[in-house]
Parts: C-alpha cells; structure tokens; sequence
C-alpha cells in the first residue's frame, strides 16, 4: 500500500488496454487538480502503458506497486505535472 | 455525463485525445448538427458524424435514390434505389450507431422553411450542389447566427471552408451574387470524380466536430481547394469584404431570397 491518502480508488482488474487508460482518464476527469486516484489493474501491461499515457496528459504518477499475486496499484496526481 | 460500458468502449479512442477526453465526447453527444443534403457530400460528412456521436443529426433532402448517385453516395446500395435518401442515410446511420437520434426532413430547403429547421441545430453543413440553396443557406446562417461549414465540388476539383457567424468572411463575400443562368454546368453536364466528395465531406465532418469542440483552428477565413487530379492542396485567404451586400458595412439584403434554377438542361 502507498502511503498517499488517495481522495478516490477506481478498481478495473479484468479491463485491458487501451480501456485501463481510458476509464483512469474518465475517473481523473471528474477530481479536481492536485487529487489522487489509486488505480487498481490486473493486467501487467498497463503499469507500463497507463502510466505513461497519464505523464503525457499532465498528470503526475507518484507511484507503481505490486499489491498481491495478481494485481497492481498505480497512484497518480490529478494534474501534478501542469 | 456518465458513459455507459458501451459508450466507453464505443468512444474509446476519442477519449484518449487530450483535445477530446469525456468531457469533449459529451459534447459531442449533446450537439446538434443539421446536414443539407443527403448525397455525395453527405454520405461521407453523416457517416462519420454520426460514428463520433453527434447526439442530434437532422437530414435535409427531398430526393430519392438513383443508380447513377451510387458511383460516389457511399451510404445508399443498390437495393435503396428509389426510397428517399433520408430513410436511406437513416438506417444506415442507425446500423453504426444508436446514440445518434436522426432526424429526417424529407422536403426541399427553401426561404419559407429554412429558419424553422436551422433554429435549433449548433452547426449547419452545406452539402448540396446547386448555388441558389448554397446562398440561401449562408443567408440564413449569417441572419440566425449559425456556424457553417461549407463544401463543394466538381469534376476532379473540391472547395471547403467554414463561416462564423460575425467572425469573417461569408459566402457572399465570395461570389456576392450567384452566376448567370447558363453559365452554370447542369446536374446532367457536370461529372465528379466518385471519391472526390468523400475528401471534402470528410473534411466538413471534421471542421464540424472542431466548431463544437472548440478545438485546432477551423477552415473560416481560408478557402481550402483541393485537387485530386494533380494530387495538391491549396488554399486561398478569404476576407471580410466591407462592400458585401449580406456582411458588409452597407448591407443590401435583409431577407432571404429564392434564386430560381440556373440548371440550363433541367429536365
């Protein structure tokens, strides 16, 4: 677990890309800048993907982590990069 | 707005744009846009707008299917021949996709129906093909207020661009009358290159999504001419012309006017 107090968490195990990327991006559309969302994936690739996509959009990703045997959390900041 | 699963999936790759996003989609969905002719330009123009999700899409065309439109209406087969192209766009547009509500308006546009049916619509696409209804249409977009995006085409060469309402130019800043009658190629002597129509309906499509939008820069104050024989893109600045009867400092026109049919050989 991170240690960021996380303002809301969007749990898409089972979603694969492009689709991770896209419903991360609905659920920071609705927070305010500086909020952070704790992303929960279960496909290896969207740690690498989502992440990335997200810098690219000018949110700032404060951390990746393995949780369990199969899932993955990915802590960002809504707009920490504008 | 909330998507639905099918929604999200549906306008996945419009949500990832930075310019678009949800927010933008849900644009997209709310808008309204009214496309004046269901036929060459339209096809194309309809057919992606209605795949973005254009939430209301009105049709305008009083005519019917005929085999010789099908070298380049890519919307109607074989098997519409005959119906009303609107019905035809209709189903067609359902089968891509059920968000967008369509709505048919099988008559001609004319100077007693024109206000009526562009009042409730955010952007208007010209998509006909004969000058009497293109300065009818920019007349009544520049008197209601209404973005237009313009299109036209002819033999192996295309025009688009776009008309803000109080932000430069019109279309009678272009041609500030129609032509002479006979001057003008009828329906029967002038040949258009089938794919030609579906670069220029595209392009309308795409400036219509951007007006609503708000995004890039749009085609208003340029004219964009596009040949397909030499394979070039052009494009010619067009400015507010002070002296424009419609537009210009000293207006001349105040009401819509009915040109007649300049179609010399109309059968």
């Amino acid at each position: 677990m991170s240690d960021y107090k996380e303002k809301s968490e969007l749990n898409i195990k089972g979603e694969i890309c492009p689709f991770t990327f896209v419903k991360s991006k609905l659920a920071l559309e609705k927070m305010k800048k500086g909020e952070i969302l704790r992303v929960i994936v279960d496909y290896e690739p969207a740690i690498r993907n989502v992440p990335r996509s997200m810098e690219e959009q000018g949110h700032k990703v404060l951390s990746i982590n393995k949780i369990n045997d199969t899932d993955y959390e990915i802590i960002v900041e809504k707009d920490g990069k504008k | 707005m909330d998507f639905s699963e099918e929604q999200i999936k549906r306008y996945a790759r419009h949500i990832i744009l930075p310019e678009v996003g949800g927010e933008g989609q849900a644009k997209l969905l709310a808008s309204k846009v009214l496309l004046i002719g269901a036929g060459g330009l339209g096809a194309p123009c309809g057919y992606y707008l209605g795949a973005a999700g254009i939430g209301t899409l009105g049709i305008v065309d009083y005519d019917t299917v005929d085999l010789s439109n099908l070298q380049r209406q890519i919307w109607h087969g074989t098997s519409d021949v005959g119906r009303y192209k609107v019905d035809s766009a209709k189903e067609k547009i359902g089968r891509i996709n059920p968000d967008v509500k369509v709505v048919a308006y099988k008559e001609g546009i004319n100077a007693a129906n024109i206000n009526d049916i562009i009042k409730d619509y955010d952007v208007v696409i010209d998509a006909t093909d004969n000058f009497p209804t293109r300065f009818l249409i920019n007349d009544a977009c520049h008197f209601m207020k209404k973005p237009l995006v313009y299109g036209s085409i002819f033999r192996f060469d295309g025009q688009a661009t776009v008309f803000l309402p109080e932000e430069g130019p019109c279309y009678r800043c272009l041609f500030p009358a129609p032509p002479p009658a006979g001057l003008v190629p009828s329906c029967q002597e002038a040949g258009v290159l089938g794919v030609l129509p579906g670069v220029i309906g595209a392009i309308q499509a795409n400036e219509a999504i951007k007006i609503i939008l708000g995004i890039g820069h749009t085609l208003n104050g340029r004219l964009l001419i596009y040949d397909a024989l030499d394979m070039k893109f052009t494009e010619m600045k067009l400015r507010q012309d002070k002296t424009c009867p419609l537009c210009g400092e000293n207006p001349t026109i105040f009401e819509l006017i009915e040109y007649g049919d300049l179609c010399e050989f109309k059968s």
